[in-house]
């Protein structure tokens, strides 16, 4: 007799929704001293998410809007492509982030470890896109300042470089000619930004592990800047004293500076930033609000500058 | 059989379909979670696709040795303008709320919709004089030059993709040498018959 080998098959497929779920809820209960033992898998609950006054209580979008528009170019340049090609993505118990250059302690992290430098947070924040749209995500991890302080920046320190993983047997889009522009996806900010505490080291959202195409296993967030400069799937931070190159910049110096700042008075220069759409909307008609509305905290660190000529 | 008055229905419903599945979503709720970059991205995917088979039906009835298929060219032309005006309505009310004086500014400002505004504006005379009445009161030659700025809307619209992609251009590139081969082809052909009719009378003024 054949027997036909069902192919593609996956846990999701055999075991009953109520059992998984029930698997989840015992995962939630168990307490976070025993889980920060063991690897958490993508889209597995955060245990003791801390609430944040950094947060808005604007309306959030939806997980499933969050996790299926996506602008990671390492899995497509369509925003429907990276939550079909980054599904299998492995992050493995042996994902790492090197933090290094000019700091007193240069060291590689292990997930585990960075789950247990600092009380995770939740962080509801103003997501805006460069290409003018935005959206509400309760992101969950600490700031990145805690990182860095653990590793002690010395005085020659005046940027921060970020490096995302790349790795053509898992990103086989991950190229030139495919994406347009180069790799590993590479990104930077002042020092004094990246110690500023709205800069998050994120892991989770929606109160659970960071998704694949959402730059798991951990991302940057930055909601004053443009979405781009919250590089994915960190691997490296290097401290270092000029300012690094950045992946957009380098491609197309003309539309994307190092700073991208979300301004509404600074036009991108194929389209205008003064309004913006806030998803799902159809309408662009929500106005762009400067630094993204967190001006209050973050417009000190440009006093003086000239945002039109720095943008 | 593409003389088959049946073809031309064929053609038709295959031309209404991506329409008639825009419709759909939108009647479902289905539009993504970006509709306005949904529906942009794909009436202006549909009108160039169109148009690069409008273009192409003069170089393959020749090459393919198919003459019945003008039949289809009117209506290709057509098609493309639908899909070039939900294109551009699609903007003009979801991304600029009807807001006539911010219209205006983009299309002096920005040189990607510059460009789009010249391929359908210079489709637009080419829509409203493309009935047979039209073709008599003009004359077959008057009417014949001015349908050639459907090689200008072309070009135009080949260069508005391209400059406003981000960053992966090979889809622009790919509608660019389609472009280019159906003029290419006409250029070819034309310089080819100069050539040859020169001894033998007066070339009419054309190109």
């Amino acid at each position: 007799m054949l027997i036909k080998k069902a192919e593609g098959l996956r846990y999701s497929d055999i075991t009953p929704k109520s059992v998984y779920l029930n698997r989840r809820k015992f995962l939630a209960s168990v307490p976070a001293a025993f889980l920060a033992g063991r690897q958490l898998l993508a889209g597995e609950k955060l245990p003791n998410l801390v609430k944040s006054p950094l947060s808005t209580d604007e309306k959030q979008n939806t997980y499933e809007q969050v996790s299926h528009y996506n602008n990671f170019y390492e899995f497509g340049t369509r925003k429907d492509q990276p939550a079909e090609y980054a599904k299998n993505f492995k992050t493995g118990p042996e994902w790492m982030v090197s933090v290094e250059g000019y700091v007193d302690k240069p060291r590689k992290f292990s997930m585990e470890q960075l789950l247990k430098l600092a009380p995770i947070e939740e962080r509801i924040y103003r997501h805006r896109c460069v290409e003018a749209w935005s959206i509400v995500v309760p992101w969950a991890g600490y700031s990145l300042s805690t990182l860095l302080k653990a590793v002690g920046p010395t005085s020659k320190a005046k940027f921060v470089a970020f490096e995302s993983y790349w790795d053509l047997r898992q990103m086989p889009l991950a190229t030139p000619d495919r994406a347009g522009i180069q790799f590993p996806y590479v990104e930077g900010l002042r020092l004094d930004e990246a110690m500023h505490p709205l800069a998050l080291l994120c892991v989770g959202m929606y109160g659970e592990t960071l998704p694949p195409q959402d730059g798991a296993p951990v991302r940057l967030v930055v909601p004053w800047k443009y979405g781009f400069k919250s590089i994915k799937s960190l691997v490296k931070i290097k401290l270092v004293g000029s300012e690094p190159p950045t992946t957009w910049n380098m491609s197309n110096a003309h539309e994307y500076g190092f700073y991208s700042n979300v301004n509404p008075n600074v036009d991108h220069p194929r389209w205008s930033q003064a309004k913006e759409q806030r998803l799902p909307s159809p309408f662009k008609n929500h106005p762009t609000q400067m630094f993204n509305g967190y001006g209050d905290q973050v417009a000190s660190l440009y006093a003086g500058m000239d945002l039109k000529k720095n943008y | 059989m593409l003389r088959q008055k049946w073809t031309k229905v064929v053609v038709f419903l295959i031309c209404l379909a991506p329409a008639a599945w825009l419709a759909r979503n939108a009647w479902m709720g289905d539009l993504t979670v970006n509709p306005l970059e949904y529906i942009t991205h794909f009436t202006g995917d549909w009108a160039i696709r169109i148009l690069c088979a409008t273009l192409a039906i003069t170089p393959l009835r020749k090459l393919l040795r198919q003459p019945d298929l003008i039949r289809f060219r009117r209506m290709f032309g057509l098609f493309t303008f639908f899909y070039a005006s939900m294109h551009f309505l699609t903007w003009l009310w979801l991304d600029k709320l009807f807001d006539l004086s911010e219209m205006l500014k983009d299309v002096a400002k920005r040189p990607f919709i510059t460009a789009g505004m010249t391929a359908l504006l210079a489709m637009l005379p080419l829509a409203i004089t493309s009935t047979k009445g039209w073709i008599r009161r003009m004359g077959g030659k008057r009417w014949q030059r001015l349908h050639r700025l459907v090689y200008l809307s072309g070009i135009a619209a080949v260069v508005h993709y391209y400059w406003l992609v981000k960053s992966d251009i090979r889809l622009p590139l790919l509608y660019g040498a389609i472009v280019a081969l159906a003029l290419g082809y006409r250029l070819a052909a034309n310089l080819v018959a100069r050539a040859g009719m020169i001894p033998a009378k007066k070339p009419a003024a054309s190109f």
